[in-house]
């Protein structure tokens, strides 16, 4: 039986146990069904990352939002040195951050559709939270353009040739408030930036992040897994191959 | 012109755990039930590919479209109200099942204690403990009366426990199912605050231990402990919900059905009787009106008390003269804790939403406060609910927010680290409240509920002093660095903390100081009933969905008693 089962899909598991028939299952019968990983092959690896290095980062993925390449460049080395590559693992251009953020910008995100954007707007307490008319796909494009500023005035160079240690000045100068933004504190942005990039690192790589699950990889996080019930009493840490979401799908 | 419904002899706004039950309830003992929902179906089939913290953790699917309705905020009445743009502090439920399928499912009762709180809390420490400015009372109703409800609640849930807890109310039956799997994790923390003198014990759960069959008839499946429960829907039918087990058992009878898309925007009332209510179906804007006998608020917390504001029922609340009971004693929770970082790497991303032990030790008034600047307390517990990589980022305070230093100890921790953790009761204050706001409006045009709230001494008290118990805790449990949690000062609406704000509805033996009797029925229309959290006087060290529950069914009693005699029920 364990042998049969081992290489189950999620439907064929789904309808053996009865679970989306909605007939009744003992926690037995799952147990003995799901202690297995389905082979990694459930998972289409995802498109090459390019190599990780910045020079030859590719930008030919298929951008939905941006329309000018310069501008997605800056947004791509601001996440990099949020989340940079290691002897751990890609950083946040390795892992299709970038991609992640500017599909994101694209829909419903970018345009705050699920968010209260109705006036009047004033500006409130730190408390209060969110308070600019700019959705955030304004706000990206806004602060991507101030921090291109910057380096120009700064350093006399574009973003994306400066000095490591001169971008995370002015990433550090962005996050203090000390970079003046129409429409918003530069924190807020900077905030936004940081919670995008990490987004972008851990979700599913089916938002185009998370390339080949090597974030989760770093982390030791197996992504989706049906069942924890075999191990959930278990002493010794667990390393588990990760899937995808999209293992789910058939 | 909107157009009138058929009659129907109970319509519940909001189908969640409190619309629910009492669907449930009635429609068995033959009454027509409407729920109008305005969110959409959903149930067990549209969760196979639930796991994904992205969609569903951090863009918050499942939950309320805030486009078309949030509340305002403010510390204090000296400030101007602005809206809550996104969900943060608490995460609002929409759909069938409400915030109840995608809770964690910790399912407790409250002590007797907190039902009885200013009598016992005046006798135990004399009238002057806490200041006047809190408006300390007792509920009405007391722990051995509301008794009967909790273990409705609880076999109709199939709670999973272990009776262990020395502090807790007497039990009239045992748990319907046996208690959760114990982890390594849990052990350690049962171990450690065994020998700290404390008496721990596993979490009532409704992740179901094992395959049950509620004295409905409806079937919950086994947990399989797959750590994406909280803020998730559960594709095995495992978590109680809803939509597994009262839903179902109103449907069956073929006396209930739920309109969806259906926002309530009004109250409708003749006299001192209410005739129905007035709804906007959401995707036409088309207006309705459904008549009932019998109206039932169930649309949570805010919403229930923006409906009596707007409809003008009751009188509002007033901080400066303290008169009018609508919209007073608004609380919420504290989260004192302690956060330990280990060596060893931890399966820390397996779990359950109610997996988990704790303590009671430290709670309610089960320890002397005489010396104490507070009363109340907490529980203070580890839970291992499923660490998810997005919003886990555990880093010590020394160690910066982002870059390379950030992102090695980010990744070394997210398996290293545990935290004992607590939530902690607030009490509720005579400057903290909800009201209606006077600038902005929601989509169909209705004002918005405002909030009004900050901490106050005796929370902040409270809050130090267990978290400092819980450091001790962590220590113990052989951490080798533990951080405690940052002081709290001003309440901040943008992180989240947690969906337990109860008060604004509370219910009472006094006209004067409460808006609902203790069937949870209108003081000033009889066939007017409003059920939630927001009848709570104040909050408690634990969640309140085992209370919510137990009220509903108290509710649901109260509606079939003045269905055959009519009049008030008290
Ligand atoms: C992430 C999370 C975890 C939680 N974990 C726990 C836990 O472990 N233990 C615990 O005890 N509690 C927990 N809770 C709290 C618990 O979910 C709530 O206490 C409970 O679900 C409240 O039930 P309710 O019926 O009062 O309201 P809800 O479940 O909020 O239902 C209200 C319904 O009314 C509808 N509605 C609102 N306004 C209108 C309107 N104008 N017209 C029509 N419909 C309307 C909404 O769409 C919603 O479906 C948790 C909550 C969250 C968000
Ligand atoms: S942890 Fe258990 S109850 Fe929660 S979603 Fe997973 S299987 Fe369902």
């Amino acid at each position: 039986m364990a042998e049969k089962n081992k290489n189950l899909s999620r439907r064929e598991f789904l309808k053996t146990s009865g679970i989306a028939a909605g007939t009744l299952v003992g926690g037995g019968l799952i147990g003995g069904l799901v202690g297995y990983n389905a082979k990694s092959t459930d998972t289409k690896p995802a498109e090459p990352s390019g190599g990780g290095g910045k020079d030859d980062f590719r930008i030919n993925r298929g951008l939905m939002f941006f329309q000018n390449p310069a501008e997605f460049k800056v947004l791509a080395h601001a996440t990099e040195r949020i989340f940079p590559e290691d002897d751990l693992g890609p950083g946040a251009m390795g892992l299709g951050v970038p991609y992640f953020i500017d599909n994101q910008l694209a829909g419903n995100y970018g345009s705050n559709s699920r968010e209260y954007m109705q006036g009047p707007f004033y500006k409130g307490e730190p408390t209060q939270g969110y308070q600019t008319p700019l959705t955030r796909a304004e706000l990206f494009r806004t602060g991507i353009a101030v921090m291109q500023e910057e380096a120009n005035k700064r350093f006399d160079k574009d973003f994306t040739e400066i000095e490591d240690e001169q971008k995370d000045e002015i990433l550090t100068d962005l996050q203090k408030d000390k970079i003046t933004m129409k429409g918003t504190d530069s924190s807020f942005f900077f905030k936004l930036l940081r919670s995008a990039t990490l987004e972008g690192a851990y979700a599913d790589p089916i938002y185009n992040g998370n390339v080949d699950m090597a974030a989760w990889k770093m982390k030791d996080f197996p992504g989706h897994q049906m069942s924890y019930i075999n191990e959930i009493e278990d002493e010794d840490f667990k390393k588990i191959d990760p899937k995808s979401i999209s293992s789910m799908q058939h | 012109m909107a157009k009138t419904m058929d009659k129907v002899d109970v319509v519940t706004v909001g189908v969640g755990w409190t619309g629910g039950i009492v669907a449930a309830e009635c429609a068995k003992a033959g009454l027509k039930v409407r729920g109008l929902e305005r969110g959409k179906d959903r149930g067990t089939k549209d969760f196979t590919m639930i796991h994904d913290e992205y969609r569903y953790a951090v863009r918050y699917d499942l939950m309320q479209d805030l486009s078309k309705e949030t509340i305002t905020f403010r510390n204090t009445r000296k400030q101007r109200a602005l809206p809550m743009r996104q969900l943060g502090s608490f995460l609002l439920g929409e759909g069938l099942g409400g915030a109840g399928t995608h809770w964690n499912g910790m399912v407790f009762r409250f002590f007797p204690y907190d039902f009885e709180i200013k009598t016992m809390t005046d006798k135990r420490y004399g009238k002057d403990k806490l200041s006047s400015d809190y408006l300390l009372r007792d509920w009405g109703i007391t722990y051995d009366e509301l008794e009967p409800y909790y273990d409705k609640f609880e076999k109709t849930v199939g709670v999973s426990g272990e009776d262990k807890n020395p502090f807790a109310g007497k039990r009239s039956s045992d748990y319907p199912t046996p208690p959760m799997k114990k982890s390594p994790l849990l052990k350690k923390f049962e171990k450690t605050s065994t020998d700290l003198g404390y008496h721990p014990y596993m979490i009532p759960s409704a992740n179901l231990s094992e395959q049950y069959e509620n004295p409905d008839g409806s079937t919950i499946n086994a947990c399989q402990y797959c750590g994406f429960c909280e803020r998730f829907g559960c594709e095995y039918g495992a978590k109680s919900s809803p939509e597994v087990t009262v839903l179902p058992t109103a449907k069956k009878t073929g006396n209930y059905d739920v309109v969806f898309d259906a926002n309530v925007v009004e109250i409708l009332k003749q006299g001192d009787k209410v005739t129905g209510v007035k709804y906007v179906d959401t995707q036409t804007s088309e207006e309705f009106v459904q008549p009932a006998d019998i109206v039932v608020l169930t649309s949570y917390v805010m919403n229930n008390a923006k409906l009596l504001m707007v409809s003008e029922i009751g009188e509002q609340y007033d901080p400066d003269t303290g008169k009018g009971s609508l919209g007073r004693n608004y609380c919420y929770q504290l989260g004192p804790g302690a956060t330990g970082y280990y060596d060893e790497q931890m399966n820390t991303f397996m779990g359950a939403g109610a997996l988990g032990m704790l303590f009671d030790d430290l709670n309610a008034d089960n320890f002397d406060h005489s010396d104490l600047d507070f009363i109340h307390g907490s529980m203070l517990m580890l839970t291992q609910t499923g660490k998810r990589p997005i919003e886990t980022n555990p880093v010590p305070s020394d160690v910066p927010t982002w870059g390379a230093e950030f992102k090695k100890a980010s990744i070394q921790n997210y398996t290293r680290t545990l935290s004992v953790g607590g939530q902690a009761a607030s009490m509720p204050h005579k400057e903290n409240y909800l009201s209606l706001d006077s600038t902005y409006k929601d989509k169909y045009g209705v004002p918005l509920l405002s909030l009004t709230y900050n901490f106050t001494d005796q929370d902040r008290n409270l809050h130090k002093y267990l978290t400092q118990k819980a450091v001790e805790v962590s220590e113990k449990m052989g951490a080798k660095k533990t951080e405690a949690a940052a002081p709290i000062e001003d309440y901040d609406i943008v992180p989240y903390q947690s969906t337990h704000n109860t008060g604004g509805t509370i219910m009472g033996a006094d006209p004067e100081t409460s808006v609902v009797n203790n069937y949870l029925q209108h003081w000033d229309m009889d066939n007017l009933f409003v059920v939630g959290a927001g009848n709570f006087s104040h909050n408690s060290g634990r969640n309140p969905t085992g209370t919510v529950g137990a009220l509903a069914y108290r509710c649901a009693d109260g509606i079939l008693q003045y269905h055959k005699k009519g009049g008030s029920l008290v």
